[in-house]
């Protein structure tokens, strides 16, 4: 079990209406992988990562975590979203819930931790992130870095074997984007296996074990950040950093 | 009123605001006194109009009675006390609030429950809201408290006035109380729902933990008028026969041949409504305060 891959897509394929966003997608991610997806605005990063915890549903194919596949027929969404975090570009945190209960809310609702493990957990991991004094405060009253550091560790709660980011640090103002990427460099490094959508390419050629160009709803290019940065082989991953590059962002 | 504290107090200018004060945070002296003196005009005008008005002798006599007022509250042997009634009132208000609350909150959540499965449900409470928001308080009143008795139906034809009152005021007032819960809900934005459900919790743990303490919250200062209307309706079940405070200052009007009664029932009306009024503007308050606050982070 230990061996098998953490995550496998298999051909999905997602349509919005007339709209078809993803054309089937095949993805592999090894255990302790650090996977980043790039690609122009639209090109349906998204709608992937929201397919594969089924957050919104698949139009066809197969997505397997941990050697089981989610997507049969009779699986309990609502359990296989406990092994899958999520982080999004919004945080989305619960404004009504002071960071602590935010955090310890699935693990006691979900998963029926007690109140007391349920705290002693979430406040070693706030520690752990620099948000231990902010247990108390409710999301508004803290700054946007902050919430979204409150968002990985309410994911990172559920003890997920594997963590999707949303561009996590899109919303945030430049001074606070160092702290958020600082955390998943951490999680990088303790091995949690990773997949991250991103506009941050100097981040992603740090981060990632391996990067994947997609365009239109297609992987058009995958391959070590070295190589996909330096020499990429299609012309339109070429033309797409090209871009990135005149717009200063790499 | 001032006791805001909204910003900075240490404005330079002293309070003297020339010509129009608009936009000055603070009612400035010269702004008071000006609002004293023509709130005492006003009402002096008012009352001077009253006192000259042909008939209002007659109308001091007929309406503002010590005497009747006194004893119409009171009551006496032969006519119940209005005050006595209006405790009626004050019971068919409290258990159908409470009644209306948890019975509104099931419609509006059916509403909203997704799913072909669910579509006869959703049709029901659809068809539920549509109708009683449509048919007058009264005629619901005749026919839940005239029909059903006439039904002979084991038990539900053998309930007191009262009781049936309350089941017409559920009825009636959950239709509008459902709709202001579906506005909450749905005010909630969906990415809250999705950040529910990304964590693993169910459909109904993210409306429960999530969705409806926040639309809850919202829809407080709507709910609080509609019990407004609630109170004043409960007056309507005396149609039934049931002497509440209303029909208790018509009996005593008809006897005495004198109204102060009414004066009566509807001072005692405005006494309670007034504190859910005050209650529910510093509630909309608070309410702007706190997105204006958070519209700064
Ligand atoms: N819920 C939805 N309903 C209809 N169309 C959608 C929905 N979500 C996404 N789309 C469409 O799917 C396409 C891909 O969107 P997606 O958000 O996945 O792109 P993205 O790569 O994440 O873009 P960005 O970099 O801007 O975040 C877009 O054309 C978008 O309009
Ligand atoms: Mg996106």
């Amino acid at each position: 079990m230990t061996d098998a891959p953490a995550l496998i897509l298999e051909n999905i394929r997602k349509s919005f209406g007339e709209n078809e966003v993803l054309k089937g997608i095949d993805l592999t991610v090894a255990p302790h992988e650090v996977v980043c997806l790039i690609g122009a605005s639209g090109s349906g990063k998204s709608t992937l990562l929201r397919c594969t915890n089924l957050v919104e549903p698949l139009d066809s194919g197969r997505v397997v975590v941990e050697g089981e596949e989610i997507t049969a027929a009779g699986v309990d969404a609502d359990r296989v979203r406990r092994r899958i975090g999520i982080v999004y570009q919004s945080f989305n945190l619960f404004p009504h819930m002071t960071v602590l209960r935010n955090v310890t809310l699935a693990p006691r609702e979900a998963l029926k931790m007690d109140r007391k493990t349920a705290d002693e957990m979430a406040i070693s991991l706030l520690q752990r992130f620099g948000l231990a004094g902010r247990r108390d405060e409710y999301p508004d009253r803290l700054s946007g870095g902050q919430q979204q550091r409150v968002a990985i560790v309410r994911a990172l709660a559920m003890r997920p074997s594997i963590m999707l980011l949303d561009e996590v640090t899109s919303a945030l103002d430049p001074e606070l984007v160092a702290e958020v990427l600082s955390v998943i460099r951490e999680l990088a490094h303790e091995g949690m296996t990773m997949l991250i959508a991103t506009h941050e390419m100097g981040f992603a050629r740090d981060i990632a074990d391996r990067v994947c160009f997609l365009e239109d709803g297609r992987i058009l290019e995958q391959g070590p950040p070295e190589r996909i940065f330096s020499s990429p082989e299609n012309p339109r991953t070429a033309r797409f950093l090209r871009r990135i590059i005149e717009a200063g962002r790499l | 009123m001032t006791t805001r504290g909204t910003g900075p107090a240490n404005d330079p200018e002293p309070s003297t605001p020339a010509g129009s004060g608009r936009g000055s945070r603070v009612l400035g002296n010269r702004a008071v006194l000006v609002s004293s003196v023509s709130t005492v005009a006003f009402f002096a005008a008012v009352a001077l109009v009253v006192a000259l008005a042909p008939g209002s002798g007659l109308v001091a006599e007929r309406f503002f009675s010590p005497f009747h007022l006194w004893q119409s509250l009171r009551g006496t042997p032969g006519e119940p006390s209005v005050l006595g009634a209006f405790l009626l009132n004050v019971y068919i208000f409290a258990i159908s609030e409470v009644l209306i609350l948890v019975f509104a909150l099931v419609i509006a959540v059916v509403r909203g429950i997704p799913g072909p499965a669910f579509f006869p449900f959703r049709v029901v409470a659809i068809v539920y809201t549509d109708v009683f928001r449509g048919v007058p308080l009264i005629l619901v009143l005749y026919i839940i408290g005239f029909g059903v008795p006439g039904l002979g139906i084991a038990y539900f034809s053998y309930l007191s006035d009262v009781t049936y009152g309350i089941i017409a005021l559920v009825l009636v007032y959950s239709a509008y109380v459902a709709e202001v819960y579906r506005a909450g809900i749905e005010s909630v934005h969906e990415s809250q729902n999705a950040a529910a459900r990304s964590l693993g919790l169910s459909r109904f743990q993210s409306l429960r933990f999530v969705v409806l303490p926040q639309a809850i919250r919202r829809v407080i200062p709507p709910l609080l008028n509609d019990f407004i209307g609630l109170q004043k309706d409960t007056a309507l079940v005396s149609v039934l026969g049931s002497i509440e405070a209303a029909r208790a200052a018509q009996i005593y009007g008809a006897s005495q041949f004198n109204y102060a009664s009414y004066v009566v029932a509807a001072l005692l009306f405005v006494l309670i409504t007034i504190p859910l009024a005050r209650f529910t503007d510093r509630l909309i308050a608070r309410d702007k305060r706190r997105r204006q606050a958070g519209g700064l982070a």
